[in-house]
């Protein structure tokens, strides 16, 4: 015992530094993985309270653009209103009544944090549990994606970036309705990669990309960029395409979490399946 | 004995606010992202004990992660630098070996002293940090240029803040007048 006592402080400072090193990886690893709620982030008061300033005067100087942003936005959605458009028959208002059931709700936010410099990037909005958020709901602007929710607290949420290395979503070619998947490389903010599309697809310079009907995380169909670069050139049977995204990662103000009314259900349904395999 | 820690109190909460209020909204293309925060260990005085360093590494790292969502990646990468550091300083030890209650800074221990400690230090946690930031080594090379590219611009603003804002003890104005 006394030898131990002895072992144990002699080597004082390397035990403690490796027990608080692993303690450090511990947290990284914790944070890495999605399930688990990261207990280091700033969507805490303090952390968030302190962020909320820097961006106040960020905002204030980017208000023109923002409004500008805004007025584009309305004029756009102004024409979708009943009064600027013209009802052609009556079927189309049953229709709306009894077969469209609202699947996704959208909920405002505003980016109080954001990078767009790290290989692994996150937001923080100012909207938490007790607006109703909860983790892995979809996050879009108005330009396209913007990211999934991964921890809340009462005011406030985080949400990994697309810009993260481990955000994957499902994507298709607008115009052939061919699936593959976003993923981003690193280091350009204004770039990504769809994967998994096969060589003999169509797929040329300036086609759009948008987000498919299989994750129950964005609706379908909402844009995730325009195809800037096609490569054939690869080892395998898949195309190496670069997408320009359409979302303004750099200038992000305000934002949309959705939320699945349908999620639950869909996947109870999946998982199913997947105790069979 | 108390204007050192008040002091470094001061320098601990003042680069905590500069990394994450200016220095952590500098973006050059998602390559660029200087850690000046550091400097608080670079500059911690020299008797200070060795398990106090590594504390104040860890609770050093622990208020930027809150700050900048990496969950312990900047503490481990500051605790390691902690856990370095005694054995730095001995490697780079002028001949003669330190005086009492020096001052690590580049007056009182030369230009060239002061700017091998800020590089090795530097380097040790920019490649720490990076390397756990990417935790795959799948993208080994374009994570090591971004180690460099990032350490070499963390070195050339920790030397200008040391110039600007430390200033000199006892002779005044020494080092500009040779």
């Amino acid at each position: 015992m006394r030898n131990l006592f002895l072992f144990l402080w002699k080597y004082n400072f390397f035990l403690l530094f490796l027990f608080m090193e692993s303690l450090c990886v511990y947290l990284v690893i914790r944070n890495n993985n999605f399930q688990h709620a990261s207990v280091l982030n700033s969507a805490n008061k303090m952390a968030a309270s302190i962020q909320s300033v820097v961006n106040s005067i960020t905002e204030y100087i980017n208000l023109r653009t923002e409004n500008d942003a805004l007025a584009r936005e309305n004029s756009a959605l102004r024409s979708f209103i009943p009064d600027a458009t013209y009802l052609d028959s009556v079927q189309r208002r049953f229709m709306n009544d009894t077969l469209y059931k609202q699947q996704y709700t959208f909920m405002t936010a505003r980016v109080i944090n954001n990078s767009i410099n790290r290989r692994n990037n996150y937001l923080t909005l100012n909207k938490g549990s007790k607006h109703g958020v909860v983790p892995e709901m979809g996050v879009v602007c108005s330009g396209g994606i913007v990211g999934i929710v991964k921890d809340v607290s009462e005011n406030f949420c985080t949400v990994i970036s697309f810009l993260h290395k481990d955000a994957k979503i499902s994507a298709r070619v607008k115009k052939n309705d061919y699936i593959g998947s976003m993923v981003w490389e690193g280091f350009d903010a204004s770039a990504g990669n769809l994967k998994e599309i096969a060589r003999h697809v169509n797929v040329q310079k300036g086609d759009t990309v948008v987000t498919s009907s299989f994750s129950a995380i964005f609706p379908e169909g909402i844009v995730i960029g325009t195809v800037s670069e096609v490569d054939k050139n690869t080892s395998d049977n898949f195309y190496n395409i670069k997408v320009r995204l359409s979302t303004q990662f750099g200038s992000l103000s305000h934002v949309y979490i959705i939320s699945n009314l349908l999620k639950g259900e869909q996947r109870q349904l999946e998982s199913a399946q997947n105790n069979d395999r | 004995m108390i204007v050192k820690i008040l002091q470094n109190s001061f320098r601990f909460f003042f680069l905590i606010l500069i990394q994450v209020w200016v220095l952590n909204h500098v973006q050059w293309n998602g390559y660029v992202n200087p850690y000046i925060y550091i400097l608080f260990i670079l500059l911690l005085p020299i008797e200070t004990p060795k398990w106090l360093v590594l504390l104040l590494g860890f609770f050093l790292g622990v208020v930027l992660d809150m700050f900048s969502n990496t969950g312990g990646m900047h503490a481990a990468a500051t605790v390691f630098m902690a856990f370095a550091r005694p054995g730095v300083l001995r490697l780079i030890a002028p001949r003669d070996g330190y005086e009492s209650e020096t001052r690590l800074s580049a007056w009182s221990l030369g230009f060239k002293w002061f700017f091998t400690y800020v590089v090795i230090m530097v380097l040790l946690h920019h490649l720490v940090y990076f390397y756990l930031e990417v935790f795959r080594f799948s993208e080994f090379f374009m994570t090591f240029a971004k180690a460099m590219l990032n350490s070499a611009i963390t070195v050339v603003l920790i030397l200008s803040a040391h110039y600007l804002f430390s200033r000199q003890q006892g002779v005044k104005n020494e080092y500009f007048k040779r």
